[in-house]
């Protein structure tokens, strides 16, 4: 009988991502809401050499499934590394990232172990079923699987992150041949700027339509400069060329959910509030009070960007300085 | 004739082999393509139906997914690339959904195809998928199939895993957040894969299934003539007995997941206001706040 909760940790470019301890956390609630143990697989071109790091954090067991394809994501070769790390434990329950690669991974592995499948899944319930947003984000849909083993997706910024404690699991090395491959892996191109990723980023500062142009964007970047925050913008300012496409928070964007929050010169539409709404604070700046981030903002700063911004960013570099004195 | 956008395809260790397009100066080539589409409310603004505690999208007007337009023009744009190809939209919902497949005529997709049935009500992604990947074999029996186009998600459910499922059950090759479909031939696609930290490309062999993500392009309205051909068009309709599926294995009983309850999210009543003042006493009061709030 499936028993188990197995987080999988696909390490892709050979390193643990942000989210990687956020999985065990939202891993050892479904553990101790269905009273099964907490087992852990990593995947990738080097598991074994980081298998170690996740069998000192609360988890019973750990398999390391390790081959040179697998270093970059192919998703094909992920999922059939995955469904061979399930093949050791049996699990009830397998826990994936809502980033582009655990989606994916997830999708796929549903069909190769022919198990249901929530994405985006944002609280659990003590007894095992899953919340996930939906409709935008103006309803949320309460699940339970009919399948004996269920795969979720956890958003990203959602669960504790598990810490180093006790002694460390066992690590068993899993043989995987990932066969011929019908996907070719070719190139990876980083990011040109090595700028905070929004999805994994503890602050965003984020600009709308009123900012009025890149230059307004400068503004932004100086104030997110100092916060040592990611930059996000509406959908209008995208489509406006003021500022890159990945940098899109929103339906048509990134989902983020970090601690603080401030949109600049965003209205606040719906499909815009989808992918932030969850923060933890969020700041409005913006000259209309009326607005519906203004309404809904944890603080509403109502002025002029141009204004405000630039006396913000003085204000923190200032008692930065202060602090930095001081001490 | 080449259709390729010069991109450096060689790996920077020199892992991979370097790979040479594929050239078909003086020879034919042409591409079947499918797009599946959805039909969804046209408002994500629902609330919930008291009698089932399930979203109330009764009376709410369907409309086509929205990030399905990417799909849709992308197809369009590849036939456009290829002369000779043939391009088909398929769905798979109540028969009203044949409408999004008149919206794709509308937008230069040549054929639509729509699986329908009472069977298929309450399918959730794994049993939609299952729908598809079989409608997809019995085309591709047919006509053979290279590439199989989604959008990034759908507006309603929004899991944006369909099309990597649908992969799976066929067996093909799939990729997620395509922003660019570089270069195609009969036997491979290469495309370039939005992730979190940089852009990468992936080559696959055909036939395969490729989702997009809003970026790949800027979907143009419909045309007259589309219009036109929208109106007279008609539709291939097929249940689950003629795609070879047990009416068990799609909608709710073929599904893995199953929705219990739909809730309000919990309200975010306004906080702190911040409104008299100079710019510099409200950034003063702002930061005053957060360094409080130990959030800076």
């Amino acid at each position: 009988m499936a028993n188990g909760i197995l987080v999988i940790i696909a390490a892709q470019r050979g390193a643990l991502s942000a989210s990687s301890y956020e999985l065990l956390g939202a891993g050892r609630q479904l553990a101790d809401a269905l009273k099964q143990p907490l087992l852990a697989a990593v995947i990738g071109a080097n598991a074994k050499a980081l298998a170690p790091d996740i069998a000192g954090r609360g988890v019973e067991k750990v398999f390391a499934v390790g081959h040179p394809g697998l270093e970059n994501f192919v998703e094909e070769a992920y999922a059939k590394a995955a469904a061979a790390a399930a093949g050791k434990c049996d699990p009830s329950r397998i826990v994936l990232p809502s980033t582009v690669a655990g989606r994916a991974l997830a999708a796929r592995l549903s069909v190769v172990l022919k198990s249901g499948l929530t994405t985006d899944v944002s609280e659990i319930l003590p007894d095992g079923r899953v919340r996930r947003g939906f409709f935008s984000g103006n309803l949320i849909a309460e699940v339970e699987f009919k399948t004996p083993l269920g795969i979720i997706s956890v958003s990203p910024m959602t669960f504790p992150r598990a810490e180093a404690a006790g002694p460390a699991a066992a690590i068993e090395d899993v043989s995987f041949d990932p066969g011929t491959s019908k996907t070719q892996f070719v190139s990876y191109q980083a990011e040109a700027s090595r700028e905070i990723d929004l999805g994994a980023a503890e602050k965003v500062v984020a600009g709308g339509f009123g900012l009025g142009g890149p230059d307004g964007f400068k503004l932004l970047y100086d104030l997110a400069h100092v916060l040592g925050a990611a930059v996000g913008a509406s959908r209008r300012a995208v489509d406006s060329g003021w500022i890159a496409y990945r940098h899109q928070v929103g339906l048509t964007g990134r989902t983020v959910r970090p601690k603080l929050y401030i949109a600049v010169g965003i209205s606040g539409q719906i499909q815009h509030l989808a992918g932030m709404s969850s923060s933890n604070t969020i700041v409005a700046i913006n000259p209309d009070k009326d607005c519906p981030l203004m309404q809904m903002a944890s603080i509403a700063l109502q002025g002029e960007y141009a204004d405000v911004l630039p006396k913000i960013t003085e204000e923190i570099k200032r008692r930065k300085g202060a602090v930095a004195a001081a001490a | 004739m080449t259709f390729q956008v010069s991109t450096d395809t060689s790996h920077p260790d020199g892992s991979f082999p370097i790979w040479q397009n594929c050239c078909y100066d003086g020879m034919t080539m042409a591409l079947h393509i499918i797009v599946c589409i959805k039909s969804t409310p046209s408002s994500t603004n629902l609330g919930i139906d008291p009698a089932t505690g399930l979203p109330k999208t009764a009376g709410v007007p369907l409309t086509i997914n929205p990030f399905d337009e990417f799909a849709l023009e992308e197809a369009v744009r590849l036939k456009e690339r290829v002369p000779g190809s043939t391009t088909t939209a398929l769905t798979v919902g109540p028969e009203s959904a044949s409408e999004v497949l008149r919206e794709a005529i509308a937008r230069g997709i040549d054929s639509g195809v729509i699986v329908t049935g009472p069977e298929f009500d309450g399918s959730d992604a794994f049993a939609a998928s299952l729908a598809l990947s079989a409608a997809i074999k019995k085309i591709h029996a047919d006509k053979p199939v290279h590439l199989v186009v989604f959008g990034k998600n759908t507006s309603d459910v929004g899991a944006g895993v369909v099309g990597t499922q649908t992969g799976a059950w066929l067996d093909w090759p799939s990729v997620s957040a395509v922003k660019k479909i570089d270069a195609i031939d009969e036997q491979s696609v290469t495309v370039l894969r939005m992730m979190e930290d940089g852009v990468d490309t992936l080559k696959l062999a055909l036939p395969a299934c490729v989702c997009t993500v809003k970026e790949i392009n800027e979907p143009r309205l419909p045309s007259l003539k589309g219009k036109m051909a929208s109106k007279k068009a008609v539709f291939a309709k097929w249940t689950a007995t003629d795609l070879g599926l047990q009416p068990q294995q799609v909608g709710t009983s073929g599904s893995g997941t199953k929705l219990l309850k739909a809730t309000l999210p919990p309200p975010r009543p306004g906080g702190l206001r911040i409104d008299g003042g100079s710019p510099a006493e409200k950034a003063a009061k702002l930061v005053d706040i957060l360094v409080e709030r130990k959030l800076i």
